[in-house]
Protein backbone atom coordinates (compact mmCIF):
# COMPACT_ATOMS: atom_id res chain seq x y z
CA UNK A 1 0.00 0.00 0.00
CA UNK A 2 1.89 3.38 -1.06
CA UNK A 3 -0.85 5.61 0.19
CA UNK A 4 -3.36 5.87 3.10
CA UNK A 5 -6.75 3.83 2.59
CA UNK A 6 -9.84 3.86 4.21
CA UNK A 7 -10.97 -0.27 4.27
CA UNK A 8 -13.19 -0.02 7.83
CA UNK A 9 -14.12 2.15 10.28
CA UNK A 10 -11.13 1.51 12.80
CA UNK A 11 -8.58 2.61 10.08
CA UNK A 12 -9.58 5.81 11.35
CA UNK A 13 -8.77 7.19 15.24
CA UNK A 14 -11.56 8.91 17.43
CA UNK A 15 -10.02 11.84 16.49
CA UNK A 16 -10.04 11.72 12.77
CA UNK A 17 -13.51 10.83 12.87
CA UNK A 18 -14.17 14.01 14.98
CA UNK A 19 -12.36 15.83 12.51
CA UNK A 20 -13.98 14.27 9.33
CA UNK A 21 -17.11 15.35 11.29
CA UNK A 22 -16.28 18.67 11.76
CA UNK A 23 -14.78 19.20 7.93
CA UNK A 24 -18.53 17.95 7.28
CA UNK A 25 -20.05 20.04 8.89
CA UNK A 26 -18.10 22.99 8.15
CA UNK A 27 -18.47 22.11 4.52
CA UNK A 28 -22.31 22.56 5.17
CA UNK A 29 -22.18 25.98 6.53
CA UNK A 30 -19.36 27.04 4.41
CA UNK A 31 -20.17 25.19 0.54
CA UNK A 32 -18.19 28.17 -1.22
CA UNK A 33 -14.59 27.28 0.51
CA UNK A 34 -15.04 24.19 -0.73
CA UNK A 35 -16.05 24.51 -4.06
CA UNK A 36 -12.38 24.77 -6.30
CA UNK A 37 -10.66 21.90 -2.98
CA UNK A 38 -10.25 19.45 -5.19
CA UNK A 39 -9.60 21.28 -9.04
CA UNK A 40 -7.89 19.34 -11.21
CA UNK A 41 -8.40 15.94 -8.86
CA UNK A 42 -10.08 12.62 -10.56
CA UNK A 43 -12.26 10.24 -8.28
CA UNK A 44 -12.48 6.55 -10.06
CA UNK A 45 -15.87 5.02 -8.76
CA UNK A 46 -15.44 1.29 -9.71
CA UNK A 47 -18.57 -0.53 -8.70
CA UNK A 48 -18.31 -3.98 -9.52
CA UNK A 49 -22.11 -4.76 -7.49
CA UNK A 50 -25.30 -2.62 -7.66
CA UNK A 51 -24.96 0.52 -6.31
CA UNK A 52 -27.32 3.59 -7.01
CA UNK A 53 -27.00 5.61 -3.80
CA UNK A 54 -23.57 5.42 -3.27
CA UNK A 55 -21.90 5.72 -6.19
CA UNK A 56 -23.87 8.86 -6.69
CA UNK A 57 -23.15 10.07 -3.77
CA UNK A 58 -19.19 9.51 -3.83
CA UNK A 59 -20.07 11.74 -7.26
CA UNK A 60 -21.73 14.27 -6.26
CA UNK A 61 -19.06 14.76 -3.68
CA UNK A 62 -16.22 15.07 -5.58
CA UNK A 63 -18.50 17.10 -8.57
CA UNK A 64 -19.07 19.51 -5.43
CA UNK A 65 -15.61 19.10 -4.49
CA UNK A 66 -14.74 21.15 -8.44
CA UNK A 67 -13.33 17.51 -9.53
CA UNK A 68 -13.93 15.11 -11.97
CA UNK A 69 -15.20 11.72 -11.98
CA UNK A 70 -14.28 8.51 -14.31
CA UNK A 71 -16.61 5.50 -13.65
CA UNK A 72 -17.10 1.90 -13.69
CA UNK A 73 -20.75 1.01 -13.53
CA UNK A 74 -21.44 -2.04 -15.17
CA UNK A 75 -19.19 -5.21 -13.90
CA UNK A 76 -20.62 -6.79 -17.08
CA UNK A 77 -18.81 -4.79 -19.41
CA UNK A 78 -15.83 -4.21 -17.27
CA UNK A 79 -12.57 -6.14 -17.51
CA UNK A 80 -12.94 -7.96 -14.27
CA UNK A 81 -16.10 -9.64 -16.00
CA UNK A 82 -13.13 -10.94 -18.58
CA UNK A 83 -11.35 -11.92 -15.44
CA UNK A 84 -8.98 -9.47 -14.23
CA UNK A 85 -7.76 -9.48 -10.55
CA UNK A 86 -8.60 -6.98 -8.43
CA UNK A 87 -5.32 -5.95 -8.08
CA UNK A 88 -4.27 -5.45 -11.70
CA UNK A 89 -7.75 -3.28 -12.53
CA UNK A 90 -6.35 -0.84 -9.37
CA UNK A 91 -3.04 -1.06 -10.80
CA UNK A 92 -4.74 0.26 -14.04
CA UNK A 93 -6.99 3.01 -12.54
CA UNK A 94 -4.27 4.51 -10.22
CA UNK A 95 -2.48 5.63 -13.80
CA UNK A 96 -5.90 7.60 -14.26
CA UNK A 97 -7.20 8.67 -10.97
CA UNK A 98 -5.88 10.91 -7.63
CA UNK A 99 -8.53 8.41 -5.60
CA UNK A 100 -10.71 5.38 -6.13
CA UNK A 101 -14.19 4.40 -4.43
CA UNK A 102 -14.57 0.90 -5.11
CA UNK A 103 -17.73 -1.81 -4.19
CA UNK A 104 -17.07 -5.08 -4.80
CA UNK A 105 -19.07 -8.18 -4.19
CA UNK A 106 -16.35 -10.19 -2.59
CA UNK A 107 -15.03 -9.80 1.00
CA UNK A 108 -11.59 -8.19 1.38
CA UNK A 109 -11.34 -7.19 -2.30
CA UNK A 110 -10.77 -3.45 -1.20
CA UNK A 111 -8.14 -4.59 1.09
CA UNK A 112 -6.36 -6.16 -2.01
CA UNK A 113 -6.83 -2.93 -3.45
CA UNK A 114 -5.70 -1.02 -0.97
CA UNK A 115 -2.58 -3.05 -1.49
CA UNK A 116 -1.87 -2.38 -5.07
CA UNK A 117 -2.83 0.94 -5.68
CA UNK A 118 -0.90 4.00 -5.83
CA UNK A 119 -3.44 6.04 -4.91
CA UNK A 120 -5.61 6.03 -1.81
CA UNK A 121 -9.01 3.44 -1.59
CA UNK A 122 -12.01 3.93 -0.06
CA UNK A 123 -13.91 1.18 0.41
CA UNK A 124 -17.41 1.48 -0.73
CA UNK A 125 -19.05 -1.89 0.09
CA UNK A 126 -17.26 -5.02 -0.12
CA UNK A 127 -19.79 -7.64 -0.08
CA UNK A 128 -20.94 -8.09 3.49
CA UNK A 129 -17.56 -7.10 5.18
CA UNK A 130 -17.40 -3.63 5.01
CA UNK A 131 -19.08 0.24 4.88
CA UNK A 132 -17.01 2.64 6.20
CA UNK A 133 -18.38 5.75 4.66
CA UNK A 134 -22.23 4.49 5.69
CA UNK A 135 -20.85 4.74 9.28
CA UNK A 136 -19.44 7.81 8.60
CA UNK A 137 -22.77 9.30 7.46
CA UNK A 138 -24.40 7.49 10.57
CA UNK A 139 -22.23 9.00 13.19
CA UNK A 140 -22.47 12.67 12.01
CA UNK A 141 -26.02 12.03 11.61
CA UNK A 142 -26.65 10.98 15.01
CA UNK A 143 -24.14 14.01 16.32
CA UNK A 144 -26.18 16.30 13.88
CA UNK A 145 -29.54 14.67 15.56
CA UNK A 146 -28.42 14.76 19.33
CA UNK A 147 -25.81 16.43 19.88
CA UNK A 148 -23.42 13.93 20.87
CA UNK A 149 -22.24 10.29 20.06
CA UNK A 150 -22.45 9.22 24.30
CA UNK A 151 -25.22 8.49 26.74
CA UNK A 152 -27.54 7.20 24.15
CA UNK A 153 -29.93 3.85 23.96
CA UNK A 154 -29.28 2.96 20.11
CA UNK A 155 -32.15 0.37 18.98
CA UNK A 156 -30.84 -1.63 16.05
CA UNK A 157 -33.60 -3.66 14.33
CA UNK A 158 -33.91 -6.33 11.57
CA UNK A 159 -31.17 -8.10 10.11
CA UNK A 160 -28.55 -8.20 12.64
CA UNK A 161 -26.63 -11.38 10.98
CA UNK A 162 -25.59 -10.24 7.79
CA UNK A 163 -26.01 -6.41 8.04
CA UNK A 164 -22.77 -4.85 7.54
CA UNK A 165 -23.93 -1.55 8.51
CA UNK A 166 -24.57 -2.63 11.56
CA UNK A 167 -21.69 -3.96 12.62
CA UNK A 168 -19.51 -1.08 11.70
CA UNK A 169 -22.05 1.10 13.96
CA UNK A 170 -22.15 -0.81 16.66
CA UNK A 171 -17.92 -1.33 16.45
CA UNK A 172 -17.73 2.41 15.70
CA UNK A 173 -20.26 3.64 18.53
CA UNK A 174 -18.95 1.11 21.24
CA UNK A 175 -15.93 3.79 21.52
CA UNK A 176 -18.11 6.28 23.28
CA UNK A 177 -19.06 6.36 26.58
CA UNK A 178 -22.48 5.55 28.13
CA UNK A 179 -24.11 3.89 25.19
CA UNK A 180 -26.77 1.04 25.28
CA UNK A 181 -27.71 -0.96 22.40
CA UNK A 182 -30.86 -3.00 22.19
CA UNK A 183 -30.68 -5.57 19.58
CA UNK A 184 -34.20 -6.37 18.05
CA UNK A 185 -34.12 -9.67 15.22
CA UNK A 186 -35.70 -12.64 14.79
CA UNK A 187 -33.42 -15.56 16.28
CA UNK A 188 -31.97 -16.48 13.20
CA UNK A 189 -30.70 -12.92 12.01
CA UNK A 190 -29.32 -11.93 15.65
CA UNK A 191 -25.86 -9.98 15.48
CA UNK A 192 -23.31 -13.34 15.22
CA UNK A 193 -21.38 -13.41 18.97
CA UNK A 194 -17.69 -12.09 17.64
CA UNK A 195 -19.33 -8.88 16.90
CA UNK A 196 -20.88 -9.11 20.64
CA UNK A 197 -17.42 -10.10 21.96
CA UNK A 198 -15.27 -7.74 20.58
CA UNK A 199 -17.23 -4.43 20.34
CA UNK A 200 -19.94 -4.78 23.10
CA UNK A 201 -18.12 -7.29 25.76
CA UNK A 202 -14.59 -6.82 25.67
CA UNK A 203 -15.24 -2.79 26.09
CA UNK A 204 -18.14 -3.74 28.85
CA UNK A 205 -20.81 -1.82 25.84
CA UNK A 206 -24.23 -2.48 28.03
CA UNK A 207 -26.56 -4.43 25.21
CA UNK A 208 -29.98 -6.78 25.29
CA UNK A 209 -31.32 -8.69 22.95
CA UNK A 210 -34.84 -8.91 22.43
CA UNK A 211 -37.24 -10.42 19.18
CA UNK A 212 -40.47 -7.68 20.22
CA UNK A 213 -39.29 -4.37 19.21
CA UNK A 214 -42.80 -3.06 20.87
CA UNK A 215 -41.25 -4.31 24.46
CA UNK A 216 -38.31 -1.65 23.79
CA UNK A 217 -39.09 0.69 21.12
CA UNK A 218 -40.38 3.37 24.21
CA UNK A 219 -36.66 3.41 25.79
CA UNK A 220 -34.96 4.32 22.42
CA UNK A 221 -33.11 7.39 21.40
CA UNK A 222 -32.63 6.18 18.23
CA UNK A 223 -34.06 3.18 16.37
CA UNK A 224 -31.88 1.76 13.16
CA UNK A 225 -33.40 -0.10 10.96
CA UNK A 226 -32.21 -2.60 8.55
CA UNK A 227 -33.52 -4.35 5.74
CA UNK A 228 -33.32 -7.68 5.20
CA UNK A 229 -31.25 -8.19 1.92
CA UNK A 230 -31.61 -10.78 -0.66
CA UNK A 231 -28.27 -10.90 -2.15
CA UNK A 232 -27.07 -12.34 1.42
CA UNK A 233 -29.11 -15.32 1.46
CA UNK A 234 -28.19 -18.20 0.15
CA UNK A 235 -31.21 -19.53 0.44
CA UNK A 236 -34.83 -17.98 -1.32
CA UNK A 237 -37.08 -19.80 1.10
CA UNK A 238 -35.28 -18.47 4.07
CA UNK A 239 -35.26 -14.53 2.61
CA UNK A 240 -38.71 -15.09 1.66
CA UNK A 241 -39.54 -16.21 5.17
CA UNK A 242 -37.59 -13.35 7.55
CA UNK A 243 -37.83 -10.26 5.02
CA UNK A 244 -41.22 -8.72 6.86
CA UNK A 245 -40.16 -9.42 10.37
CA UNK A 246 -40.16 -5.95 11.07
CA UNK A 247 -42.07 -3.32 9.45
CA UNK A 248 -42.26 0.32 11.29
CA UNK A 249 -45.66 2.16 11.00
CA UNK A 250 -46.87 5.48 12.63
CA UNK A 251 -48.85 3.16 14.98
CA UNK A 252 -45.92 2.02 16.29
CA UNK A 253 -43.83 5.28 16.69
CA UNK A 254 -46.85 6.30 18.96
CA UNK A 255 -45.35 4.25 21.51
CA UNK A 256 -41.63 6.16 20.70
CA UNK A 257 -40.47 9.00 22.63
CA UNK A 258 -40.80 12.38 21.01
CA UNK A 259 -37.39 13.05 20.42
CA UNK A 260 -36.37 9.57 19.00
CA UNK A 261 -34.29 9.32 15.64
CA UNK A 262 -35.41 6.77 13.09
CA UNK A 263 -32.44 5.88 10.81
CA UNK A 264 -31.90 3.64 7.80
CA UNK A 265 -29.02 3.01 5.48
CA UNK A 266 -31.09 2.70 2.28
CA UNK A 267 -32.65 1.61 0.18
CA UNK A 268 -35.45 0.14 2.30
CA UNK A 269 -38.12 -2.48 0.93
CA UNK A 270 -40.99 -2.41 3.38
CA UNK A 271 -39.69 -2.08 6.65
CA UNK A 272 -40.13 1.58 7.13
CA UNK A 273 -43.70 2.54 6.35
CA UNK A 274 -43.71 5.48 3.60
CA UNK A 275 -46.35 7.18 5.88
CA UNK A 276 -43.19 7.30 8.64
CA UNK A 277 -41.34 9.55 6.33
CA UNK A 278 -43.87 12.74 7.18
CA UNK A 279 -43.06 12.38 10.61
CA UNK A 280 -40.15 14.48 12.20
CA UNK A 281 -38.01 11.71 13.63
CA UNK A 282 -37.69 10.13 10.42
CA UNK A 283 -34.11 10.89 9.63
CA UNK A 284 -32.68 8.35 6.82
CA UNK A 285 -33.30 11.24 3.99
CA UNK A 286 -30.76 13.32 6.32
CA UNK A 287 -28.23 10.51 6.73
CA UNK A 288 -27.88 10.28 2.89
CA UNK A 289 -27.33 14.04 2.76
CA UNK A 290 -24.60 13.66 5.78
CA UNK A 291 -23.06 10.77 3.85
CA UNK A 292 -22.19 12.97 0.56
CA UNK A 293 -20.67 15.41 3.77
CA UNK A 294 -18.31 12.88 4.81
CA UNK A 295 -17.52 11.53 1.67
CA UNK A 296 -16.02 15.28 0.96
CA UNK A 297 -14.19 15.05 3.99
CA UNK A 298 -12.73 11.84 3.74
CA UNK A 299 -11.84 12.59 0.08
CA UNK A 300 -10.18 15.95 1.30
CA UNK A 301 -8.15 13.90 4.36
CA UNK A 302 -6.66 11.54 2.03
CA UNK A 303 -5.73 13.71 -0.56
CA UNK A 304 -4.17 16.12 1.82
CA UNK A 305 -6.81 19.01 0.33
CA UNK A 306 -8.08 21.84 2.54
CA UNK A 307 -10.75 24.42 2.20
CA UNK A 308 -10.01 27.96 1.00
CA UNK A 309 -9.31 30.27 3.96
CA UNK A 310 -11.16 33.33 3.14
CA UNK A 311 -14.62 32.13 2.14
CA UNK B 1 8.21 -49.76 20.22
CA UNK B 2 11.68 -48.90 18.77
CA UNK B 3 12.54 -46.49 16.25
CA UNK B 4 15.83 -46.12 15.19
CA UNK B 5 17.96 -42.64 15.53
CA UNK B 6 18.09 -40.30 12.82
CA UNK B 7 21.44 -39.11 11.44
CA UNK B 8 20.45 -35.55 9.47
CA UNK B 9 17.10 -34.47 10.10
CA UNK B 10 14.42 -33.22 12.56
CA UNK B 11 12.10 -34.79 15.38
CA UNK B 12 9.26 -32.67 16.16
CA UNK B 13 8.46 -33.73 19.84
CA UNK B 14 5.98 -33.06 22.69
CA UNK B 15 3.08 -32.67 20.14
CA UNK B 16 -0.43 -33.22 21.21
CA UNK B 17 -1.27 -36.50 21.34
CA UNK B 18 -3.82 -37.24 18.04
CA UNK B 19 -2.57 -34.11 16.50
CA UNK B 20 0.72 -35.61 14.27
CA UNK B 21 -1.36 -36.62 11.51
CA UNK B 22 -2.62 -33.30 10.78
CA UNK B 23 0.51 -31.89 11.05
CA UNK B 24 1.88 -34.49 8.90
CA UNK B 25 -0.46 -33.09 5.96
CA UNK B 26 -0.08 -29.76 7.02
CA UNK B 27 4.01 -29.84 6.57
CA UNK B 28 3.52 -31.62 3.13
CA UNK B 29 5.37 -34.42 4.43
CA UNK B 30 2.97 -37.49 2.46
CA UNK B 31 4.33 -35.59 -1.06
CA UNK B 32 7.85 -35.99 -0.08
CA UNK B 33 10.23 -38.62 -0.95
CA UNK B 34 12.24 -38.94 2.52
CA UNK B 35 11.46 -41.48 5.46
CA UNK B 36 9.51 -40.57 8.09
CA UNK B 37 8.31 -42.26 11.12
CA UNK B 38 5.48 -41.33 13.02
CA UNK B 39 4.90 -42.34 16.82
CA UNK B 40 1.48 -41.89 17.74
CA UNK B 41 0.60 -42.17 21.58
CA UNK B 42 4.08 -42.05 22.87
CA UNK B 43 4.69 -41.96 27.07
CA UNK B 44 5.35 -38.85 28.24
CA UNK B 45 6.61 -37.73 31.51
CA UNK B 46 5.12 -34.28 31.09
CA UNK B 47 2.14 -34.96 29.14
CA UNK B 48 0.71 -38.49 29.56
CA UNK B 49 0.48 -39.60 25.95
CA UNK B 50 2.35 -38.00 23.16
CA UNK B 51 3.12 -37.75 19.02
CA UNK B 52 6.59 -37.90 17.75
CA UNK B 53 7.81 -36.97 14.04
CA UNK B 54 11.08 -37.91 12.99
CA UNK B 55 12.20 -37.01 9.37
CA UNK B 56 15.11 -38.69 8.57
CA UNK B 57 16.23 -35.76 6.24
CA UNK B 58 17.80 -32.42 6.15
CA UNK B 59 14.64 -30.47 5.03
CA UNK B 60 12.81 -26.53 5.73
CA UNK B 61 9.92 -26.98 7.75
CA UNK B 62 7.73 -24.65 8.52
CA UNK B 63 7.61 -23.52 12.35
CA UNK B 64 4.47 -21.87 12.02
CA UNK B 65 2.31 -24.38 10.84
CA UNK B 66 3.95 -26.21 13.42
CA UNK B 67 2.80 -23.33 15.90
CA UNK B 68 -0.47 -22.88 14.77
CA UNK B 69 -0.69 -26.93 15.53
CA UNK B 70 0.35 -27.50 18.36
CA UNK B 71 2.19 -24.55 20.14
CA UNK B 72 3.59 -26.63 22.88
CA UNK B 73 5.58 -29.16 20.58
CA UNK B 74 9.21 -28.70 19.83
CA UNK B 75 11.62 -29.19 17.10
CA UNK B 76 15.18 -30.70 17.12
CA UNK B 77 17.44 -30.28 14.67
CA UNK B 78 19.51 -32.98 14.43
CA UNK B 79 23.57 -33.45 12.56
CA UNK B 80 25.47 -36.36 12.31
CA UNK B 81 23.52 -38.01 14.96
CA UNK B 82 23.79 -35.59 17.91
CA UNK B 83 21.21 -32.37 18.82
CA UNK B 84 22.54 -29.43 17.43
CA UNK B 85 19.39 -27.24 17.96
CA UNK B 86 16.06 -27.28 20.14
CA UNK B 87 13.53 -24.54 19.22
CA UNK B 88 10.19 -24.16 21.43
CA UNK B 89 7.64 -23.47 19.02
CA UNK B 90 5.03 -20.25 19.95
CA UNK B 91 1.92 -19.24 18.66
CA UNK B 92 2.43 -17.26 15.03
CA UNK B 93 0.89 -14.19 14.39
CA UNK B 94 0.33 -15.00 10.73
CA UNK B 95 -0.08 -18.13 8.44
CA UNK B 96 0.58 -17.64 4.84
CA UNK B 97 -0.56 -20.14 3.05
CA UNK B 98 -1.17 -23.01 5.47
CA UNK B 99 -5.22 -22.36 5.72
CA UNK B 100 -7.73 -22.05 3.26
CA UNK B 101 -10.51 -19.29 3.31
CA UNK B 102 -13.23 -21.57 2.62
CA UNK B 103 -15.31 -18.28 3.01
CA UNK B 104 -17.61 -18.37 -0.78
CA UNK B 105 -17.58 -14.76 -0.30
CA UNK B 106 -14.27 -13.86 0.14
CA UNK B 107 -11.67 -11.92 -2.30
CA UNK B 108 -9.02 -14.96 -1.81
CA UNK B 109 -12.00 -17.65 -3.28
CA UNK B 110 -11.28 -15.79 -6.94
CA UNK B 111 -8.15 -13.34 -6.81
CA UNK B 112 -5.13 -14.73 -8.81
CA UNK B 113 -2.15 -15.62 -6.99
CA UNK B 114 -3.69 -13.92 -3.32
CA UNK B 115 -1.74 -15.05 -0.65
CA UNK B 116 -4.28 -16.92 2.16
CA UNK B 117 -3.24 -14.73 5.30
CA UNK B 118 -4.84 -15.68 8.70
CA UNK B 119 -3.98 -13.36 11.65
CA UNK B 120 -3.78 -14.33 15.40
CA UNK B 121 -7.29 -12.56 16.69
CA UNK B 122 -7.03 -14.16 19.86
CA UNK B 123 -4.21 -15.66 21.75
CA UNK B 124 -6.31 -17.07 24.63
CA UNK B 125 -8.73 -18.99 22.65
CA UNK B 126 -5.88 -19.79 19.67
CA UNK B 127 -8.35 -18.01 17.10
CA UNK B 128 -6.99 -16.95 13.52
CA UNK B 129 -9.03 -14.82 11.20
CA UNK B 130 -8.96 -14.45 7.04
CA UNK B 131 -6.95 -10.74 6.92
CA UNK B 132 -9.12 -10.31 3.59
CA UNK B 133 -12.73 -11.50 5.02
CA UNK B 134 -12.12 -11.95 8.71
CA UNK B 135 -13.82 -15.83 8.59
CA UNK B 136 -12.79 -17.41 11.44
CA UNK B 137 -10.27 -20.74 10.81
CA UNK B 138 -12.35 -22.13 13.29
CA UNK B 139 -15.60 -21.82 11.49
CA UNK B 140 -13.93 -23.29 8.30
Amino acid sequence: MNQRSIIDVPDLSPDEINSLMDTAEDIISHPDAYADACHRKKLATLFFEPSTRTRLSFEAAMYELGGNVISVTDALSSSAAKGESVADTVKTVSCYADIIAMRHPKEGAAAVAARNASVPVINAGDGGHCHPTQTLADLLTIRREKGRLNNLTIGLCGDLKFGRTVHSLINAMSRYDGLKFVLVSPEELKLPSYVKNEALKSRNVAYEQTTDLMEVIGSLDILYMTRVQRERFFNEEDYLRLRDSYILTPEKLKHAREDLSVMHPLPRVNEISVAVDEDPRACYFKQVLNGKYMRMALMLMLLGLKRKEDC
Amino acid sequence: MNVDSIRDGIVIDHISAGSAMKLYHLLGLDSLDVPVAMIINAVSAKRGRKDIIKIDADIPVDLDVIGYVDPGATVNIIREGRLQEKKQIGMPETLVNVLRCKNPRCISSCEQELDQIFRLSDRASKEYRCVWCETRAADL
